[in-house]
Formats: structure tokens, C-alpha cells, sequence
């Protein structure tokens, strides 16, 4: 049985070893071993790149089945034309009609940022997989960088423009209005996820991913629920899912900034939504969930892998049941829901949030115990989620009570 | 002088800049030149990188192309004349930019020049934890507290003066 004790060595931690592997051959051709490191390197950033379009690939068949059933529909299947078992192939064969369709060019484009934007928008999704910590070590991350969260929020930011670029290039009224839809949304919402992500910073007492990860002893979606909330809710806006879906909106502005795109340009705008869909689950379980973490991986890190794959996909699992079941919200909705809402209670939640944690900090001089210091992070969240209520519910109670004045004093005046 | 990775990567990020800059000058399309812009400043992310200051990279990302830059996308969209194609190149006013550029970069030379070029060049050790240190110099009494409280105060009253003008009375 020595092979299999071998084999299962081997496979406990497959990914690195695999490099390992991969490595040894490099150098038993004769390279010198920085070279083979880059080559190795260089593969792995090739594996990570391409992740998600791969995922992707399989996520929008899963959408698409998911969506369907709970419309009472069947969704892709093999009734018609062979897509393999339950349709499961129906994408490959979308992605390759996109491919092979006639790339047309509207009159009146500006051709260059016309057909730059849907390939920076692709760049800057696969971008953000850099820093995502797929399991325990420095080689399931493509680089721990010390301001890893910072990089993604800074990356996301960066990638607006190419909205204002895509819907102002197509020369189309849509176009132009889902553009501004975008980055009014975008950059709103961008307020509430960045102060969430700041909460957990403070807590963490780190910007590095891999260091993120290793604070959470207690997962912070337990100590910090309200955090997290806030954190996927401006997410779901970022990612333009549904009940913020006003970017695309289809009654409204036919698709939004890429109304004129057609063939495998439209196929990467709806490629790069996807891609930042299941990116932004990935970075809700790096920082809420505990990432990788879980029982035995100390024994074996592949199983670090198979957790992070399994928190992801209930996140994703989440979100398409949201962006299923939800209607749309209307612009002035989605606006008012942002200004007036998220962003003071993402205010007041850091506030608090960092204020407690310091003083945990401070009355426990030889370190707080794991569970003290989520139980009352905890409860200084269903105070502060108690207060907002009364605020707000005041807040109603005055309202009424002036619009029912309001209505007193004009039957008053129609009596006199 | 051996070239490594690190001056292809400068000569290029410097390229990007620099040509960026020039057609941000000289583009008669407003919209172009604001997107030529925003190379410049993903180049300037990229020097920073370079100079291993992440921190600044991912701000200059973060605010300049992020926010900056949409800024001024959006005030060139507003503009009415910007639908008349194609602009002139330059305004009545280019005497006075081409002056204040000159006067800058006469005392970017004089600075250098004052420090010393060998000084310039020569590399200075980075600090370990660069994040932590500018953490600390920002809030130091010591250090830049003063600068950056009232950098927040001048953007609390950008803030303020944003919301009463747009109020509705």
C-alpha cells in the first residue's frame, strides 16, 4: 500500500506539489532554476486567469437551469438539438455561436474606444482574481500582497470608466443613458461596500487576504452580521444583480451601455458581469466566511480548496436566488436606498464597530478570548440594527403625523 | 549596467505617461483626450508599483481613474459644445498654461538639480512595512496629522457646499 499512502500524500496538498512537479521536469531538462520558477509562475498565472471563465462557463448553464425552474420553465435541454445531459453544453455552443457571428459596426462609432472597452472590461474582472486566497500558504494565492482587499476595491474603481466609454463610443441614447445609470450606481454603492470592507479591516488588523482569512478564528459573518450585510447588498449593486438591475434594465433602456455591441463583444460584457459576480462571492467568503478555512486542513490544504469552493458556490447560490426572485427597483429607489440608508448605517456601523473592538482591546490586556470578542462584536450589531429601527420608525411616526396634519388643515380650509 | 525586468517595466510605464500625456494635449476630441488620461494615470500607478509604494498605486487607481477621471468625463459630457466635432486644439488662453507649464517644470529641474542627480538615482532602502509607517506618519502629531485633518476638513466642506447648492428650497 506504499503507492497509495504516496498518492494520497500527493493529493492532500495536489495543487502545489503539481507546481512542484512541474518544476523538477523544468529543471531535469537542463533550465536553471529561476527560469523554471518563472515558467512554473507563469503557468500558474495562466490556470488562475483563466479560472473564471471557466466557472463561468458552467455558472451561466447553472443560472439558466436554476432561473428556469423557478419560472416553471425547463431551460436549456436536449429536446431539440443534442446539448448534452440536461442541456449542460448549451453554452459552449452560445459561446461559439457569438464567436462566428458577423462583428457589425453601428454608423457613427467611435471605433477605437468602441472595441477597446469590452476588452479592458474582461481585463479588469480577471484582474481582480490576483488576490483572491484559494486555499492555506503562500501558492493557492496568486500574490498576498499587503494591501490585497485594497487592490480589488481599487481595481473595480478603476473599470468604471470603461462603462463611460463603451455606452458613449456606441453613438446610442440608451447607450449613453445606461452609462450614466452605471456609474451614478456604481459609484454610490461603491461608498457602503468600501466602508464594510474598511469594518473588517479594523478588525482584522490587516489588508491581506491571507491575513484576513487568519483572523477570523470566529467567521466574521457571525461577529459582524451587519457588516456583512451591508458589504453584499452595495455588492449586489456593484454587480448590477437584481433588485439593482437599473444599469441594463430591458423595459426601460433595451440593454444599457452595450445596446450596440453584438457577437462575442456582447458576449464578454455578459462574460465580465458574470466573472465579477462569482469574483465578489469569492471575496464575500474571504471575508466573511473564513475563506479556505475549515476542519482538517492542517492535515491535508487541498481540502482548504474544496471549502473555499463550497462557501463560494452557496454565496453564488444565494445571489441567483435574489437576482431571480426580486423585482427591480426604480432609479430614485435605488438612489435614496444608497444616500439616505446604506451609507449612514455603514457609517454608524464602523463607528461602533471599531470603537468596541479597540475597547475589547483594551480590557483584555493579555488578548481577548476568540468567542468574548465576537459575542459582544455580536451585540454591539443588534444594538446598533435595534437603534437604527427606532430611529427610523420615529422617523415614519413623524412623517404620518405631519401628512395627516396636512390633510386636517386643508379639510379645514375647504370647510371655511 | 545590467538591464533588468524593473527598467523595461519603467521605460514603458514612462512611455505610457509620457505619450499619454502629449496626446492628452494634442487630441482635437475632448473624449479622447480624457481617456488618454486615464493611461496616463494607470501608468503612473504602475510607477508607483515600481517604486514599491502598492499603497499609493492602488489609491492613484482608486481615486484618479476610479473617481478623477469620471469627474471628468462627466463634465465633458455636460458640456454643450462637446457634440461639435472637431474641437479646436487649444483655447486663447494657451500662453498662460504653456507659461505655468514651464514655470513648473523650471522648478521640478531646480529641485533635482538642488538634491543632486546622483542622490536621485542612488536607491534608497524601502521600510519593511511601508503600510504601517504611512499609517502611523498620517495620525503623528510628529508627522502629517495636521496636513491630513485639514485635507478631511477642506472635503467635508467640498461636501457641505455640494449639498446646499443642490438643495431644493
Amino acid at each position: 500500500m506504499d503507492w497509495l499512502t504516496r498518492l494520497l500524500a500527493f493529493l492532500s496538498n495536489a495543487i502545489v506539489n503539481i507546481g512542484a512537479w512541474l518544476q523538477s521536469v523544468l529543471m531535469g531538462w537542463g533550465l536553471p532554476e529561476p527560469t523554471a520558477l518563472l515558467v512554473v509562475r507563469a503557468v500558474g498565472a495562466l490556470v488562475v486567469g483563466f479560472f473564471p471563465l471557466i466557472v463561468v462557463i458552467f455558472l451561466i448553464w447553472a443560472y439558466r437551469k436554476i432561473a428556469a425552474r423557478i419560472q416553471g420553465r425547463l431551460g436549456p435541454n436536449s429536446s431539440g438539438t443534442w446539448a448534452g445531459p440536461w442541456g449542460i453544453l448549451q453554452t459552449f455552443a452560445d459561446a461559439i455561436k457569438m464567436i462566428v457571428k458577423e462583428d457589425i459596426r453601428p454608423q457613427g462609432i467611435d471605433l477605437i474606444p468602441y472595441n477597446l472597452a469590452p476588452m479592458l472590461v474582461v481585463f479588469a474582472s480577471v484582474m481582480l482574481w490576483a488576490v483572491i486566497p484559494f486555499g492555506p500558504g503562500g501558492s493557492l494565492i496568486g500574490t498576498d500582497l499587503n494591501i490585497g482587499i485594497f487592490y480589488i476595491l481599487a481595481f473595480s474603481s478603476a473599470a468604471l470608466f470603461v462603462f463611460l466609454m463603451a455606452g458613449w463610443s456606441s453613438n446610442n441614447k440608451y447607450a449613453t443613458v445606461g452609462a450614466f445609470r452605471a456609474v451614478a450606481q456604481l459609484v454610490g454603492y461603491e461608498i457602503p461596500q468600501l466602508l464594510a470592507v474598511l469594518t473588517v479591516v479594523a478588525v482584522a488588523g490587516t489588508m491581506k487576504m491571507q491575513g484576513i482569512v487568519g483572523a477570523q478564528n470566529v467567521i466574521f459573518l457571525v461577529a459582524m452580521p451587519l457588516t456583512a450585510f451591508i458589504f453584499y447588498v452595495a455588492s449586489l449593486a456593484e454587480i448590477n444583480a437584481r433588485p439593482f438591475e437599473l444599469l441594463e434594465a430591458e423595459s426601460e433602456l433595451v440593454c444599457g451601455y452595450f445596446i450596440e455591441y453584438s457577437g462575442m463583444k456582447f458576449g464578454m460584457f455578459y462574460l465580465a458581469e458574470f466573472m465579477n459576480s462569482v469574483a465578489v462571492a469569492a471575496i464575500f467568503t474571504t471575508l466573511f466566511l473564513g475563506g479556505w478555512r475549515g476542519p482538517w486542513v492542517d492535515q491535508a490544504p487541498i481540502l482548504g480548496t474544496l471549502w473555499f469552493f463550497i462557501k463560494m458556490g452557496l454565496v453564488i447560490l444565494a445571489w441567483m436566488f435574489i437576482q431571480i426572485t426580486l423585482p427591480r427597483l426604480r432609479i430614485d429607489q435605488m438612489l435614496n436606498f444608497n444616500w439616505k440608508f446604506l451609507t449612514p448605517l455603514a457609517i454608524v456601523n464602523l463607528c461602533v464597530t471599531v470603537l468596541v473592538n479597540k475597547g475589547i482591546t483594551e480590557a483584555f490586556p493579555g488578548g481577548a478570548p476568540v468567542w468574548t470578542r465576537a459575542g459582544i462584536l455580536l451585540l454591539s450589531n443588534v444594538l446598533t440594527v435595534l437603534a437604527v429601527w427606532g430611529v427610523s420608525a420615529l422617523g415614519r411616526r413623524r412623517e404620518e403625523r405631519r401628512a395627516w396634519r396636512a390633510v386636517q388643515t386643508a379639510e379645514l380650509e375647504v370647510t371655511v | 549596467m545590467t538591464i533588468t525586468l524593473s527598467h523595461v517595466l519603467f521605460v514603458l510605464f514612462g512611455l505610457m505617461v509620457l505619450g499619454g500625456a502629449i496626446a492628452v494635449v494634442t487630441v482635437r476630441n475632448l473624449f479622447h483626450a480624457a481617456l488618454w488620461l486615464m493611461l496616463v494615470f494607470f501608468g503612473m500607478a504602475g510607477l508607483y508599483v515600481l517604486l514599491e509604494a502598492p499603497f499609493f498605486a492602488a489609491a492613484q487607481l482608486f481615486i484618479y481613474m476610479g473617481a478623477i477621471g469620471i469627474l471628468i468625463i462627466f463634465a465633458i459630457m455636460l458640456t454643450r459644445a462637446f457634440m461639435r466635432q472637431p474641437m479646436p486644439r487649444a483655447n486663447e488662453q494657451w500662453w498662460l498654461a504653456a507659461l505655468l507649464a514651464a514655470v513648473l517644470l523650471g522648478v521640478l529641474i531646480f529641485l533635482i538639480l538642488q538634491v543632486g542627480l546622483g542622490e536621485v538615482v542612488r536607491a534608497q532602502p524601502v521600510p519593511e512595512h511601508t503600510l504601517q509607517v504611512l499609517g502611523v506618519t498620517l495620525v503623528d502629531p510628529e508627522g502629517y496629522a495636521l496636513a491630513f485633518e485639514v485635507a478631511s476638513v477642506l472635503l467635508v466642506m467640498a461636501l457641505i457646499g455640494a449639498v446646499t447648492i443642490v438643495r431644493e428650497r
